[in-house]
């Protein structure tokens, strides 16, 4: 049984190696990060060559790619969002303020930063990262699984 | 019988994850609420704590799209508050930011919106386009985007002259393939029938709404902030203000499109016009008062207003952001308009609004079935692949340059 | 469009309530005006003399709360912002979302943030702040200073307990 369920753990991980489909959750960013995370779709960079989707919802994602500070609104809604999505997956801290609160830090609105409320694997620091660290970052993560 | 569709909170593409509970009767929207609070960090309270140099940043990062008109309405705030002019080579440099700022800011709605109703060439055309200008600004400031050039009392950096080279090579690429892209779309008679008298904003609901920009601009309303209010250097360059009457989603891309070529010509003059000359007129205190800064935002009038009370932080700041004085025209546009449509006319205010991700459908209080932006996106793309069967010849030659 | 003086001709239909005008540059102008005509000014100022309303900016000082209302002349270029106080700590003023549309969400949000009640606002529900916001909590007013903007890891984390335990709809 434990046998099974190891090789079946093994064998989702593999899966996720290939072409991740990632899913965007802003929780308070300034758009900057969001923006850079689009580029990496768009022809100069076009990482959907690999396969790699931006997908409309979290039952379809491989890897959340989080930007923003997390406020007090969208904090139930980003808990919400990760209890939806499969398991494993990867989590990605996109931007100065996913990773630390950045210039945003102690705000009264804020609950951030993301890693006092979900398990985070990669942070990309940046305000903005450059979508090459963007890329970067993923392939790292994915390599660690 | 009336179904309540929230839109939002969550979309791939958006700067404020925002709510809208849209009330239907069949496939016709009989009304629209908003609900905000998802993006709210406290900007103008943090801003009580930082001092005046370091409230650049704070306010650049507002938006990441306008990042550099927050900046220049708060410094026009503070000049116009300590009584200093800035030296002309700065009027300049702010200019081209800006300018730039605003060509890849439009270029980027009109990706989005040719996303949304499902032309994906245009959103790939248009961003490969965009590309020029961030590079262009990496190559200026150090950074794509947050450029941090602005410094109340002028810049923050110099553009060299070796530079300026680039930035007329960027613009001579561009402009040809501007052209191109205005033609292939205005051409176009899907993209007429999807986006022609489609959310319309009458010239009575955009000055009742207070509308601003492009929003005010395509419904007739003739103002512009650069031109109103002149700051930067846009009293020493040639240049109009792009009107359209029709108040409809496609009289704001026309305005947009045409405000591009407008913003190149503005690049072009004030490269060739730049003197040289100090950058910066250094504010050793900001004495008590207040002042307002107003700069043209590619989505709007961008409004500050700062109060001093001698010490070197802010005692108060506040802002007000374009979308916030487009956003309510909403009520007057979407009404009577189809399911379909939606995206496009959220879209058309500006692209950080188009929030559509995890919408339920609600009949009689009980959830029906998820619509999330992938059902909303399908719609969309539904009706202009049916559009595009009524357009049998359709040309497609456009797509072969 | 419009030759006469905004500011003289809002002068002449209310002079009692204008107070303290001021000429601070060619496009800055401040006056003082009455909280309680402040909805029949701004009604003159929209309809008759064509001004778009900017935004409205709350402001907590000695004197009680004032409240600004920024008026556009974009034909003139000239900005026109009215200064009213209203006392505190209950600070009270006529809603004016009844004559101007654009001002629904800014009043909502000053109400939000400073605790104004804006009398016969059309729809004074929550606008700015989060859903798990406490009542009676105003985190722009002065008293607060200290508090606000910053919070401490400690009450960071009490908020995340609180909100956490109301569990995710």
């Amino acid at each position: 049984m434990e046998e099974n369920e190891r090789k079946l753990s093994k064998l989702s991980r593999w899966g996720l190696k290939k072409s991740p489909w990632a899913f965007h959750l802003n929780t308070g960013s300034c758009n900057n990060c969001d923006i850079e995370i689009l580029d990496v779709l768009t022809p100069k960079y076009d990482a959907e060559r690999f396969g790699i989707v931006l997908v409309g919802s979290p039952r379809h994602a491989d890897v959340l790619l989080v930007t923003g500070i997390v406020t007090m609104q969208t904090y139930p809604r980003l808990l919400h969002v990760y209890e939806q999505t499969a398991k494993p997956c990867l989590v990605v801290a996109i931007g100065a303020c996913a990773c630390s609160g950045g210039i945003f830090d102690g705000s009264y609105h804020m609950v951030g930063p993301l890693d006092k409320i979900i398990p985070v694997d990669v942070y990309i620091p940046g305000c903005p990262p450059r979508p090459e660290a963007i890329i970067d970052g993923v392939v790292k993560g994915l390599a660690k699984l | 019988m009336r179904t309540t569709i929230p839109v939002g909170p969550y979309h791939p593409l958006i700067e404020e994850p925002e709510l809208f509970r849209v009330v239907v009767e069949g496939e016709r929207v009989v009304d629209i609420d908003w609900r905000t609070s998802y993006m709210h960090r406290g900007i103008e309270k943090i801003a009580e704590s930082k001092t005046y140099d370091q409230v650049v940043f704070l306010v650049e990062r507002i938006c990441g799209i306008c990042s550099t008109s927050h900046p220049i309405a708060f410094c026009n705030a503070v000049e116009d508050l300590v009584g200093v002019e800035i030296p002309e080579r700065a009027r300049y440099i702010r200019s081209i930011v800006a300018e730039l700022e605003r060509i890849h800011s439009h270029l980027l709605w009109l990706g989005l919106a040719g996303h949304y109703i499902g032309y994906h060439t245009v959103w790939m055309w248009s961003w490969k386009y965009r590309e020029l200008v961030c590079d262009l600004f990496e190559k200026i400031s150090g950074n794509r985007q947050s450029y941090a050039m602005i410094k109340p009392g002028g810049v923050r950096q110099d553009i060299k002259a070796s530079e300026y080279g680039g930035i007329v090579k960027a613009m001579d690429e561009l402009e040809p393939k501007m052209n191109m892209l205005i033609g292939a779309i205005l051409d176009d008679p899907v993209m007429l029938a999807r986006l022609k008298g489609v959310g319309k904003l009458s010239r009575e609901d955009a000055v009742k709404r207070c509308t601003v920009g492009p929003v005010a601009r395509s419904a007739g309303v003739d103002i512009d902030v650069r031109r109103d209010y002149p700051y930067a250097a846009y009293d020493a360059v040639e240049w109009n203000v792009i009107t359209q009457t029709d108040g409809d989603v496609l009289a704001m891309a026309v305005v947009r499109l045409l405000e591009i070529l407008e913003a190149v010509k503005i690049v072009r003059q004030c490269v060739d016009g730049i003197p040289e000359g100090p950058i910066l007129e250094e504010i050793p205190e900001v004495p008590p008062g207040e002042g307002i800064g107003v700069e043209e935002a590619p989505r709007g009038e961008c409004f500050h207003y700062v109060r001093s009370d001698g010490t070197n932080c802010p005692y108060r700041l506040k802002v007000r952001a374009p979308t916030y004085s487009n956003l309510p025209s909403f009520r007057s546009r979407f009404i009577g308009e189809r399911v379909a449509d939606i995206m496009i006319i959220l879209a058309s205010i500006d692209p950080c609004y188009c929030c559509t991700n995890r919408a339920v459908r609600m009949e009689d209080g009980k959830p029906l079935r998820m619509l999330d932006e992938k059902n909303l996106l399908d719609l969309s793309w539904e009706r202009t692949k049916e559009l595009e069967r009524s357009f049998p010849q359709r040309s497609r030659s456009w797509l072969e340059i | 469009m419009k030759s006469v003086d905004p500011v003289k001709s809002l002068q002449e239909r209310f002079p009692d309530a204008v107070a303290d005008v001021e000429l601070r540059s060619d496009s800055r102008v401040y006056a003082s005006i009455v909280p309680g005509k402040v909805r029949d000014i701004s009604r003159f100022l929209f309809t008759d003399m064509e001004a778009r309303l900017i935004i409205l900016t709350g402001l907590e000082t000695r004197a009680g709360m004032e409240i600004l209302y920024h008026f556009s002349f974009d034909q003139l270029g000239k900005i026109l912002t009215l200064r009213t106080v209203v006392p505190m700590p209950e600070p009270r003023i006529d809603s004016i979302a009844t004559v101007i549309d654009g001002a629904e969400y800014i009043e909502r949000e000053i109400a939000d943030l400073f605790g104004v009640e804006f009398i016969g606002h059309p729809n004074p529900a929550r606008f700015i702040l989060a859903d798990d916001w406490p009542e009676g909590e105003y985190p722009y007013r002065k008293e607060n200073k200290g508090r606000y903007p910053y919070r401490t890891e400690e009450e960071q984390e009490e908020v995340r307990k609180r909100i956490r335990n109301k569990g995710t709809k």
